[in-house]
C-alpha cells in the first residue's frame, strides 16, 4: 500500500457545475473523520462531477460514501458524473449493485396492546410447557416402570457413572453443608435456649429440624445445582450436535437412554445422600452444643434416642424420591427444549436449576402440610 | 493494489514445523503467498491444511519456522503490530463460528465496532453493504446464526471476514456440506469478490470444482511440506502417487470439464 494521507473532500463550481473533489484514501478506518463532509454536500447546481481523481486508495467502505452520494443527489434531481475513477470504477459499480437499499428494519412494538398481547402469550407459553412437563414426566415414569418390570433393560453402565456423578462425588460438599447446618443450629438453639435455661432442648430442636427438614431439603438444593445443571447442560449439548436425533433415527428412545439411568441414579443416591447430611448434621449439632452448652456426646446421644422418634427420619427420607424425581425429570425436560445454538443451553441450564429448586421447595411445603395434617 | 508488481509475496512462509507430541504434522514448510491471487491447498486427511491456516493466523504455534504477513513477521512481532496485521485479514471458518448471541449484522459489526471509529449508523449502512455483497438478503441481518440454513452461515461468515476490508481471506472448506449449486454459487461469490474488492484468498478445499473454477495457483501438502505449487494444469504432470490419483481421478476430469466449460477459470 502506497503512503496513506487522510481523505479531504472539496467542493468548488467549475462552468456552471459543481465539482466535488475526494482526495486522499478514501478507507474504512478514515471514514468518520469524513462522514459529515460527505453529508454536507447539497446539490447547489443541476449537474454534479463527482472526481476521484486525486484518490489514492479505495475501500468498500469509501465507495460506498460516493455511491451514497450520488444516489442522494439523483434522487435531489442533479445529474451527477463520475470522473477520474479508473481502477477504482469496477469497486464502486459492485457496490453500487450490491447496496442493500432501504433496510426493512421493522421497529418492535411497544404500544399498550402489544404489552397485554404479550402477558397472553406467556400465560399460553406457559401452559404449554407444564404440560409439556407432565407429559415429560409420563414418559419418564413409563420407562422408570419398564426398567422395574425388565430389569435386564438397566443400562448398568451409564447407571453406574451417573450414580458415581451425582452421588458419590458429592458427599464431600454434602458433609460438610451437613456439618455446618448442625453447627449453625447448635449454636443459634443455644443462644436462645439458654435464656430459658432449656439448653438440654438444643438436642430435640437439632434433632428434629436436621431429620425431618433441613438435611434432605438442603441436599435436594444442592444437588438440584449441582447435578440438575449437569444434566441440562450436557443433554442439552446433545441436542445441539442432533445426538438426540440421531438416535431417534437409530431406534432408540432417547428418554429410556438419556434419562431413565440420570433419573434412577438420581432416585437412589438422593436418599442416600440426605442421609449422609443428616449423619453430619446432627454430629455438627453435638459437637456444637458440647462446645457452647457442655452437653456432651453422651447425654446428646441419650436424649437423641429417647426424645426423637424414628418417625421424624422417616418423614425426611420419604421426601427423598420426590425430591429427586422432580430434580431429574425438570433438568431433562429442559434440555429436550434446546433449540439451535449454545446460548440456548445457557438459558435452559439457568431455569433448570431455578424451576429446580423451586419445585423442590414447593413440594416440600405440600409434604409439611400433608404431614401436618396427618398428625406425624 | 492492481498496479503492483506481480509475485509481491503477501505471506511468506518458511522452515515451518509443527508437531503435536511425538507426530509431525509440517517439517521445513515454505510457502509464499501472492498478493491478489487465489490459492488453493489441498492435501489428504491429516496433512495439516487447517493446520497450516491456523499457524498463519496465529491460533496454533509453532515449534520453528518464520512466517511473515504483509511484511510483519507475526510470531515475534509486538502485539500491538500483531494488532493491526489482524485487522488486515479476514478468516472465515468451516461451519461459520458466528457468535451464535448475536444476529448476522452485528456479527458483522462486531470487528467494526472493535477496531474502527465509526458512527453507528454507518457501521450499520456498512454491515448491510457487506451481507448484500455475500449474496445474503437483507432479512437474514436480523436473524441469529441459528435460524440460518448451512450455506447462509458461510455467507454470513465470509460478509463478517470482509468486514474491516481486509487485504487477505482465509477461507476453511469453504464449499465443504453445501449443494453443487450453493457450492458454485460459492465459488463465483468468492472469485467476484477477489477481483472487484482485489483481496488475495487463501483458501483449504477439497472441491476440485472450486479449485478449476477459481483458483489461480495449487499447493499440494504432502510429505509434511508444500510438495509442488503451481496452476492447476501443471498438477497432472507430478510424478506423486497421491497427486496423480487426485488430479487424474475421474472427479478431477469432470470438474474440468466443467471449469473450463463455464468459463469462470481464474487463470
Amino acid at each position: 500500500m502506497s503512503v496513506q494521507a487522510a481523505p479531504q473532500l472539496r467542493v468548488h463550481s467549475q462552468d456552471g457545475r459543481a465539482v466535488v473533489q475526494i482526495s486522499g484514501a478514501l478507507l474504512t478506518e478514515y471514514l468518520a473523520d469524513i462522514e459529515a463532509d460527505f453529508a454536507g454536500v447539497s446539490q447547489a447546481e443541476a449537474r454534479v462531477q463527482i472526481d476521484l481523481e486525486p484518490l489514492l486508495a479505495f475501500d468498500t467502505g469509501g465507495a460506498w460514501l460516493v455511491s451514497q452520494l450520488r444516489a442522494r443527489l439523483q434522487a435531489a434531481g442533479a445529474e451527477v458524473q463520475i470522473t477520474g475513477a479508473g481502477e477504482h470504477l469496477a469497486l464502486l459499480e459492485t457496490v453500487t449493485t450490491a447496496s442493500p437499499g432501504e433496510t426493512p428494519h421493522e421497529p418492535p412494538e411497544h404500544g399498550r396492546l402489544e404489552w397485554v398481547a404479550n402477558i397472553g402469550r406467556r400465560l399460553v407459553s406457559g401452559w404449554h410447557d407444564a404440560l409439556s412437563l407432565v407429559s415429560f414426566l409420563g414418559q419418564t415414569l413409563v420407562g422408570l416402570a419398564d426398567i422395574f418390570v425388565r430389569p435386564h433393560k438397566v443400562r448398568w453402565a451409564s447407571l453406574v457413572t451417573h450414580m458415581q456423578d451425582v452421588g458419590f462425588n458429592a458427599v464431600p460438599i454434602i458433609a460438610l453443608m451437613g456439618f455446618l447446618i448442625g453447627v449453625v443450629l447448635g449454636f443459634q438453639g443455644a443462644s436462645q435456649l439458654q435464656q430459658f435455661g432449656a439448653e438440654v432442648f438444643v438436642v430435640e430442636l437439632i434433632g428434629i429440624s436436621v431429620l425431618r427438614e433441613l438435611g434432605i431439603l438442603l441436599t435436594a438444593i444442592i444437588v438440584a445445582g449441582r447435578s440438575g445443571s449437569a444434566f441440562t447442560a450436557s443433554v442439552g449439548s446433545m441436542k445441539v450436535q442432533q445426538e438426540i436425533d440421531a438416535m431417534q433415527t437409530l431406534g432408540l428412545d432417547p428418554v429410556r437412554v438419556l434419562v431413565v439411568p440420570r433419573v434412577l441414579a438420581l432416585l437412589i443416591m438422593l436418599p442416600l445422600l440426605g442421609f449422609v447430611a443428616n449423619l453430619f448434621g446432627l454430629f455438627g449439632g453435638a459437637l456444637m452444643s458440647w462446645v457452647s452448652l457442655d452437653v456432651n456426646p453422651g447425654m446428646f446421644l441419650t436424649r437423641l434416642h429417647d426424645n426423637i422418634a424414628v418417625k421424624h427420619l422417616l418423614v425426611g427420607m420419604v421426601k427423598a424420591p420426590f425430591f429427586a424425581l422432580v430434580i431429574g425429570v425438570v433438568a431433562c425436560w429442559q434440555a429436550f427444549q434446546v433449540k439451535g445454538s449454545s446460548t440456548s443451553v445457557g438459558q435452559r441450564t439457568t431455569s433448570s436449576v431455578v424451576q429446580g429448586i423451586f419445585l423442590v421447595i414447593a413440594l416440600d411445603a405440600l409434604f409439611s402440610i400433608f404431614f401436618a395434617q396427618l398428625g406425624v | 493494489m492492481s498496479d503492483t508488481p506481480q509475485r509481491d509475496a503477501i505471506i511468506k512462509v518458511r522452515g515451518l514445523r509443527n508437531q503435536f507430541g511425538p507426530q509431525v504434522v509440517h517439517d521445513n514448510l515454505d510457502l509464499d503467498v501472492w498478493r491478489g491471487e487465489v490459492l488453493g491447498i489441498v492435501g489428504g486427511s491429516g496433512t495439516g491444511k487447517s493446520v497450516l491456516l491456523r499457524t498463519i493466523v496465529g491460533l496454533n504455534k509453532p515449534a520453528a519456522g518464520t512466517i511473515e504477513v504483509l511484511g510483519t513477521n507475526v510470531l515475534t512481532a509486538p502485539e500491538e503490530e500483531r494488532r493491526k496485521v489482524e485487522t488486515r485479514w479476514g478468516v472465515a471458518f468451516q461451519d461459520g463460528a458466528l457468535f451464535s448471541s448475536l444476529t448476522v449484522l452485528q456479527n458483522v459489526m462486531a470487528p467494526m465496532r472493535e477496531h474502527l471509529k465509526l458512527s453507528t449508523n454507518l457501521m450499520k449502512e456498512l454491515g448491510a453493504l457487506k451481507i448484500s455483497l455475500v449474496g445474503l438478503p437483507q432479512l437474514a441481518c436480523d436473524k441469529l446464526p441459528s435460524e440460518l440454513s448451512g450455506g447462509m452461515r458461510k455467507r454470513a461468515a465470509l460478509a463478517r471476514a470482509l468486514a474491516l476490508d481486509p487485504q487477505i481471506v482465509f477461507l476453511d472448506e469453504p464449499t465443504a456440506g453445501l449443494d453443487p449449486v450453493g457450492a458454485a454459487a460459492y465459488d463465483d461469490l468468492i472469485g467476484e469478490l477477489q477481483r472487484s474488492l482485489g483481496i488475495t484468498v487463501f483458501m483449504v478445499t477439497h472441491d476440485l470444482d472450486s479449485l478449476y473454477a477459481i483458483c489461480d495457483r495449487i499447493a499440494v501438502l504432502a510429505e509434511k511440506r508444500v510438495l509442488v505449487e503451481g496452476p492447476i494444469e501443471t498438477m497432472t504432470d507430478v510424478d506423486h502417487p497421491w497427486v496423480q490419483e487426485y488430479f487424474t481421478g475421474p472427479r478431477a476430469r469432470a470438474a474440468q470439464v466443467k471449469g473450463t466449460g463455464n468459463g469462470t477459470g481464474g487463470t
